[in-house]
């Protein structure tokens, strides 16, 4: 009797886990062609140069490889693990003290993972961009500068509420079964 | 830790996701999410929110100079960039073990038989630990800013509730209040402020610029 066809990780997730397991460079190099490009457009939307923008997605990047041993695919997709990385270099950037990050929690013991998650943390990171691209322009604005790093926590307070409750109902489905995979983890 | 009821409110953990919060108050925020398995999932789809928009961003062409240059430091061993990981000790989580560099608090007394140590203290604000006796109060106090008070150890209550391991008080510049520790263990809070403290009474008011809170 045949299979039923396994329903196979996005291209990315696999790309990750080469990188993760084999250190395979040639699935790093198609990671920098897609991520570099982006992590380039929001150094610039900060208001750095061509040059210094480059010079962060070079960083980023860079990191991305030298800390592939924490990427879990069953917690994080990798544009939010990439998401991550680029954050915490922006803040080593603006200060001296080492950035406040929580405690990490194990990775899952199993090397082979319950695939049913991965796919399904998959699904719900491709209908959050799709609801993402359907918000209207100004809170979609909005939106994006809370969460690139340009408005202050007051300014978040103060001027995102319509936009952030959208949000919120988006990833509520997300958060139920984050919420259930860390309850099985400890 | 399930029977934490308050948490980190929405608006400062997108801050924190973004990398956007004040570091005093990132700090707390780290410490209750190494608590909190609630806020660690909220703070996952956040960070799911973040990298979606990282995926559908303006692209900017990458030189091919600078992909030959990454390509090339693959094989280096790291330098720099792999930072010391504080465990967790006793009743102090990872990032308080970070905040006090590993090392145990020192504590010093502002009267009343509350002590506090203090971990950071410049222009965005001050972090602190205070350790409150069962019955005892915090030094009646208003904000000119936010307080975040974490507990660690113990329990606390004021006017707006009760407070156990793991709550979270958020306090802004309206609340006048007077937090008691609970009968049982000593109440072991972590504090951060965006701006200096203001006490209702004048020895602390007299105090405040010598213990820097």
């Amino acid at each position: 009797m045949p299979k039923p066809p396994q329903p196979a990780f996005s291209d990315q997730t696999i790309l990750m886990l080469a990188v993760r397991d084999k250190r395979d460079r040639a699935a790093f190099e198609q990671l920098f062609d897609y991520f570099a490009p982006r992590l380039k457009g929001v150094a610039m939307r900060s208001g750095l140069s061509s040059s210094a923008a480059e010079d962060v997605a070079q960083e980023v990047m860079l990191s991305v490889w030298r800390k592939a041993d924490k990427f879990d695919p069953h917690r994080a997709p990798v544009a939010a693990w990439v998401f991550q990385i680029a954050r915490n270099r922006r803040i080593d950037m603006v200060r001296k003290e080492n950035r406040p990050l929580p405690e990490e929690i194990k990775m899952a013991d199993d090397v082979e993972g319950d695939a049913s998650q991965i796919l399904a943390l998959e699904q719900e990171a491709r209908q959050l961009r799709i609801a993402l691209g359907q918000m209207k322009a100004d809170q979609r604005d909005m939106i994006e500068k809370a969460y690139l790093g340009e408005l202050t926590h007051k300014e978040i307070s103060a001027q995102t509420g319509l936009a952030l409750g959208t949000v919120k109902s988006r990833i509520r489905l997300g958060l139920e079964r984050l919420r259930h995979d860390l309850k099985g983890m400890r | 830790m399930s029977q934490i009821k308050h948490h980190i409110p929405e608006p400062m953990l997108v801050a924190y996701a973004a990398g956007s919060l004040e570091h005093p108050f990132a700090v707390v925020v780290a410490t209750h999410v190494s608590l909190c398995d609630e806020c660690r999932a909220r703070l996952g789809a956040h960070e799911a929110v973040g990298g979606a928009l990282l995926e559908g961003q303006t692209l900017e062409a990458v030189s091919a100079s600078a992909k030959v240059a990454i390509l090339a430091q693959l094989d280096e061993a790291p330098t720099g960039d792999l930072d010391p990981t504080y465990e967790r000790t006793g009743v102090f989580p990872g990032p308080v073990m970070e905040a006090l560099k590993g090392k145990p608090p020192r504590w010093k007394s502002v009267g009343g038989g509350v002590r506090q140590t203090l971990l950071y203290s410049k222009d965005d604000g001050s972090i602190r630990l205070l350790f409150i006796p069962p019955g005892r109060a915090v030094p009646d106090h208003g904000h000119n800013g936010i307080e975040l008070t974490l507990v660690l150890q113990g329990a606390f209550n004021d006017k707006t509730g009760h407070f156990g391991v793991g709550d979270l008080e958020v306090a802004d510049d309206t609340l006048e209040h007077t937090p008691i520790a609970e009968p049982g263990a000593p109440c072991i809070c972590l504090a951060a402020t965006d701006a200096p403290l203001r006490f209702n009474s004048l020895i602390p008011r007299l105090l405040q610029p010598l213990l820097r809170i």
